[in-house]
């Protein structure tokens, strides 16, 4: 294809684009007029239903479980495809062809070590506080969860490695896969104690309390165990298990 | 729209361009760490703290350490003569 053909066939795309988007923006409501009724039903009656002062999370995790279980396995398939694509090239290039490097290229830098040894435990203390309280404040499982990768991942930074004989990979893929599997059962929960699946069957409790909210602190709890396994048996992965070496790295 | 809103849509503009703008890989992860910031502040501007949260702790701390991570396991293979292939 010539250089003249490429441009023209880019300017037909770009102009239509270009006027598409146009005729989209000219059709938008006024800036923050919002009319959707669910939207506005929810805002009003969420809070004041479930017992729980996160409308949002009340929101992902009770009346939008459903939608919030579906999230949960994309997050569970994508970390799996990961595993098998990157364990079926490993095992055609043999066991040795990446040996594990007894000091880690990351550990050079000493006020990187310094850095991320200091934050190591701040951070898995914010996650583990914005996975519990995911039904009073912003936050819940998914943010919580990613918070606490990245404090396994600044010990990593910081140079350590986890202990050989905890096999930490393999408590990632189990806290990824009962943290999926946490989820679908509490939703059956519903079914068996309530009339649906993934209705409430817990007592809502006091406002305001760690304990409250019926199930979705149970379903923080389990989609940030599924996240932090996920994330980080992917970034194990990656860093040829060095990052999370256990017996078999 | 709050004059906050407003720097922040504009910060997340001047961000975004500076991420394209970048040519170098390592230093275009730390841009885009930035940039992910920014939108964090931007949803947080806008009455979204939910999603801010997730933007600042995946766009500027977990996608930087990914794209650092795909970049020196390329270099190694690069330094060492291995290939995927």
């Amino acid at each position: 294809m010539s250089r003249t053909l490429r441009t023209a066939v880019f300017a037909v795309g770009g102009v239509g684009f270009a006027v598409l988007l146009l005729w989209g923006f000219g059709g938008l409501p006024d800036f923050g007029d919002f009319t959707g009724h669910y939207g506005l039903y929810l805002a009003h009656h969420a809070v004041p239903q479930r017992v729980a002062t996160e409308a949002v999370g009340v929101t992902t995790f009770d009346y939008r479980g459903i939608d919030t279980l579906g999230e949960e396995f994309i997050l569970f398939a994508a970390a799996v495809g990961v595993l098998a694509l990157l364990r079926l090239q490993r095992g055609e290039e043999g066991a040795s062809a990446e040996p594990a490097r007894e000091s880690p290229s990351t550990g050079h830098s000493e006020t990187l070590r310094r850095t991320a040894s200091a934050l190591a435990a701040p951070c898995l203390v914010l996650g583990l506080y914005v996975v519990a309280h995911g039904h009073l404040t912003p936050g819940g499982g998914f943010q919580g969860g990613v918070v606490l990768m990245s404090a396994l991942l600044l010990v990593f930074l910081a140079g350590a490695r986890f202990r050989r004989r905890t096999k930490p990979l393999e408590a990632m893929e189990l806290g990824e896969a009962s943290g999926a599997a946490g989820f679908a059962l509490i939703g059956l929960g519903g079914i068996l104690f309530a009339d649906a699946y993934l209705e409430n069957f817990l007592p809502f409790g006091d406002f305001g309390q760690l304990v409250s909210g019926g199930v979705i602190p149970l379903d923080n709890l389990a989609v940030g165990v599924e996240v932090m396994g996920a994330t980080l048996v992917v970034l194990g992965e990656f860093l040829d298990q060095r990052f999370l070496s256990g017996g078999d790295a | 729209m709050t004059a906050v809103q407003a720097a922040a849509l504009i910060a997340v503009a001047i961000g975004g361009t500076a991420v394209v703008a970048t040519k170098d890989p390592p230093r275009q992860a730390l841009v885009a760490g930035i940039f992910g910031f920014a939108l964090g502040i931007l949803f947080f501007a806008f009455q979204a703290p939910d999603v801010a949260l997730s933007e600042i702790v995946v766009g500027s701390v977990a996608l930087p350490a990914m794209i650092f991570v795909a970049i020196s396991k390329v270099r190694r293979q690069a330094e060492t003569g291995e290939t995927d292939d």
